[in-house]
């Protein structure tokens, strides 16, 4: 979006804080009045540097509009000394020029005594001297500055992921010390011709010395990995690696002790060390993906006004409602609870909830859906069931069967290696028979190409196929703004063959957007000068329609009706002095001396929906909409998408239904959809993604989050995916190539480590070579 | 060969020495924040604040 606004005005004019574009009448070189106060505040702290080294977004930086309303001291942990520390998570922050802004901003306050951001995963460690409530000012001047600041919560990470990161890189470092020195050692062995059998004996033993340790510690990660496949009664790509490894150093072992010519130290250390690498760059893609998804959920979990005893509004965490409580609702915010309304009419937006575009009212004592948003004035309701008892959580655990299900998935690495391990194992089993019984060697002799017939096989290329693939692709798919965070999505999403869309949120924008009317344009900006002073999503909508109004002061609330500013009113009908009714959306604008005029907004499809959907055809895929709204707005929106097959007035079960029917006839649906209604559905379908403006609930049941605004990056994934299951066949062709011509030659015992050592380099190296095409652009991918 | 005696036990020695620090660094979270850490040495500390009093 920042993009399309910095072409569409010269790129001069931009705000000195934040970056993004100005309008024509801008406020001394700032955007906002929150961009005067950041600039003025990195200027006082003498860190203007900032702005020479800043490397974000354009508007960014952009501080909101309010203060964070969240209590944050509850969550600070106190420490021995009388200090405190709190975690948090910081949006924003994506350059090294940001670390250094936040973190020199918040040490020049005296009492603060550790501040250290994390920029891989966007945390930031705050510790000071004080009261715990004194976090809530730090956290205020991160706000400042322009930094989006959530609690660091359990949705950001899970625990074990470090852990497992961190064993990952340690098992790493540990392969690649005892490759490169046994390595050393074998290659004097190599070219060693004229070397005496006694130094050489030296040899091998120090090689074993360096290799049984390292092949003990590096290979855990995948001998459980093996263990565990085992136990499920599964054959996986670990167990092939985990028995040639292990064949291999208990054959050099032996062979070391009868003083033979050679040993496979070198071989089973560097293949070692090779699949880590792959392993952790695997990993680490895969969890830049994850830790952008978890950055929008952390955004958006948050606190609740609960009214005390007194009347007061006090800002409580989510999970801490009690049932019986009391909620103020302001307007624009999302009810997070279920409860039911106490008094007055409440007017939500159910969008996300039911799929009805149309915001429905709700009498006194109604129960309020949990998840819709308050388009009216604020209200009060009073909670029926704490977080963790309510539907929101009822759901949640819904998701997590469904998601454990599909961790079921196996993914063709492991279907390959299900024929190929036997086989393998076959031929190595038959070679030492043969050369033992048939030939008369000796059984240890006799071990030597059988091994060598296992390490040659032991399905090194094979094994780097996919993970190397999968790096490149999620890669490139995270820069287009396509975050996938499971491991078998990509495969899943290849191999999709009809998709079911959401209409509203999903094809539309799901917020309001201003239609066309008879104001003029000198109207629509002195309109959307007082909306840039409510949070009211309709006022929000009126501002976005016109992104170069000034912010003007003075403008005064009047909750559930309108905004006024000296005799300037803009509200509802009955708040201008209009007559009649109020069809639909409408804001009224009254000047003095003038008739009213009335601002109309609906739902709008996504500019490029219509475009994605023919390019969701354009791959094969059948195309269908299930909304829960009604049918004369579903209709519309098909006709206009494009869509033939449409249903209206469908709920989140039968959505459900409508997934598991087409999976029984043999389907792999690809689902999309942005609300708690589609979140079974997402979590049942064969493949799944979710806009970034959706629901929380429904990003985390979701295989891919689109973050770009835009729909054709989902035909684009497709493509990319597809690309990609094409190059991981190539590899796994390419490696068992390769096998085909080593087994022979290892079976009839030509294969020397050395050998062996090129082989395996060799066939990774083009493995990977031939990975990284899955970077390029799919043709069509601007379409 | 009778070099080989001390120079493959010290060439060993220096790796291990090498594989042990790497273990520290590990340890002591230094391979938590990869990009951040690239950044970081490009920008200077204010030498303003004093260090509080423990």
């Amino acid at each position: 979006m920042n993009a399309i606004a910095r072409l569409s005005i010269p790129a001069e004019a931009a705000c000195a804080h934040c970056g993004a574009a100005l309008a024509t009448e801008a406020r001394g070189g700032f955007c906002c009045a929150g961009c005067e106060g950041a600039h003025a505040l990195v200027a006082g702290l003498g860190l203007d540097a900032f702005y020479r080294r800043r490397d974000t977004a354009d508007g960014v930086l952009r501080p909101a509009a309010e203060a964070p309303t969240m209590d944050f001291a509850p969550l600070a942990r106190p420490g021995r000394q009388g200090e405190f520390t709190l975690e948090l998570m910081v949006s924003g922050l994506t350059c090294g020029a940001c670390v250094w802004l936040l973190e020199q901003a918040v040490a020049a306050e005296p009492d603060v005594v550790q501040a250290r951001a994390n920029l891989t995963t966007r945390r930031l460690t705050l510790g000071w001297r004080g009261p715990a409530a004194r976090g809530n000012e730090l956290v205020a001047l991160a706000a400042r500055l322009g930094f989006r600041v959530a609690p660091w919560s359990a949705a950001c990470l899970r625990a074990d992921e470090d852990a497992e990161g961190r064993e990952l890189t340690r098992a790493l470092g540990i392969a690649a010390f005892g490759a490169a020195n046994i390595m050393m050692i074998s290659v004097a062995v190599w070219v060693g011709w004229d070397m005496g059998e006694a130094t050489r004996a030296g040899m091998h033993w120090m090689a074993a010395l360096i290799g049984l340790p390292v092949v003990l510690v590096a290979g855990m990660p995948f001998y459980r990995s093996a263990l565990a496949g085992l136990r499920a009664g599964r054959m996986n790509m670990d167990l092939a690696v985990s028995l040639g490894v292990l064949a291999a150093t208990g054959m050099s072992l032996s062979e070391t002790i009868q003083n033979g010519p050679f040993t496979y130290f070198d071989s089973a250390s560097s293949l070692l060390a090779l699949l880590l690498a792959g392993r952790v760059a695997d990993r680490a893609a895969r969890r830049r993906a994850r830790q952008a998804v978890a950055e929008l959920l952390a955004l958006q979990e948050g606190s609740v006004a609960v009214l005390g005893a007194g009347g007061i509004a006090v800002q409580t965490p989510v999970e801490q409602v009690p049932a019986g409580a009391r909620l103020l609702l302001a307007a624009g915010e999302r009810l997070r609870l279920d409860a039911v309304l106490e008094g007055g009419t409440a007017l939500l937006d159910t969008s996300a909830t039911t799929g009805e575009a149309l915001p429905r009212s709700y009498a006194a004592g109604e129960a309020l859906p949990a998840g819709a948003i308050n388009m009216g004035a604020p209200v009060v309701a009073r909670v029926t069931a704490a977080a963790a008892d309510g539907s929101l959580a009822a759901m949640g655990r819904l998701l997590e069967r469904a998601g454990r299900a599909k961790g079921r998935f196996v993914n063709m690495a492991d279907r390959v290696v299900g024929w190929f391990v036997p086989v393998v194992h076959a031929v190595a089993a038959a070679t030492f028979l043969y050369w033992w019984l048939v030939a008369g060697l000796p059984w240890s002799q006799a071990l030597v190409p059988a091994v060598a017939a296992l390490i040659v096989t032991c399905p090194c290329g094979l094994a780097i196929a996919i993970p190397a693939v999968q790096v490149v692709a999620v890669g490139a798919l995270f820069r287009r703004g396509v975050l996938v965070s499971s491991a078998t999505a990509l495969e899943r999403l290849a191999s999709a063959d009809c998709a079911v869309l959401d209409k509203t949120g999903t094809l539309t924008e799901g917020r309001p957007v201003l239609l066309p009317g008879v104001w003029s344009s000198a109207q629509l900006r002195r309109a959307a000068s007082l909306a840039r002073a409510s949070r009211h999503p309709l006022a929000r909508a009126l501002a976005r329609a016109c992104q170069a109004a000034p912010v003007v002061e003075g403008v005064q609330e009047i909750p559930g009706q309108g905004l006024r500013l000296g005799c300037t009113r803009l509200g509802s009908a009955a708040f201008c002095g209009v007559a009649g009714s109020n069809p639909g959306l409408t804001l009224w604008l009254a000047e003095p001396g003038a008739a009213p005029v009335a601002f109309r907004f609906a739902d709008k499809l996504r500019a490029d929906a219509a475009a994605a959907v023919a390019g969701l055809r354009a791959l094969g895929l059948e195309v269908e909409l299930l909304s829960g709204d009604a049918a004369p707005a579903v209709a519309a929106v098909a006709r206009e998408a494009g869509i033939t097959a449409w249903r209206a007035g469908v709920s989140p079960a039968e959505k459900a239904a409508r997934i598991e029917a087409l999976r029984a006839a043999g389907r792999r649906p690809l689902m999309l959809g942005d609300g708690i209604n589609d979140a079974a559905a997402l979590a049942l379908a064969h493949v799944s993604a979710a806009p970034d403006d959706g629901t929380d609930l429904a990003q985390t049941a979701a295989d891919l989050v689109l973050r770009s605004e835009n729909l054709a990056a989902l035909p684009a994934a497709i493509r990319t995916a597809r690309l990609a299951q094409t190059l991981v066949r190539q590899n796994i062709g390419l490696s068992l190539g390769y096998n085909a011509l080593a087994i022979p030659l290892a079976c009839l015992g030509y294969v020397t480590p050395l050998l062996a050592a090129v082989v395996m380099a060799s066939s990774s190296i083009i493995v990977i070579l031939n990975a990284l095409r899955a970077s390029k652009e799919p043709a069509a991918w601007t379409a | 060969m009778d070099s080989l005696i001390l120079l493959m036990p010290v060439a060993m020695l220096m790796g291990f020495i090498a594989l042990c620090g790497f273990l520290w660094a590990l340890r002591s979270g230094q391979y938590e924040d990869l990009d951040g850490a690239a950044n970081r040495i490009l920008f200077d500390d204010l030498p303003t604040k004093k260090e509080p009093k423990p």
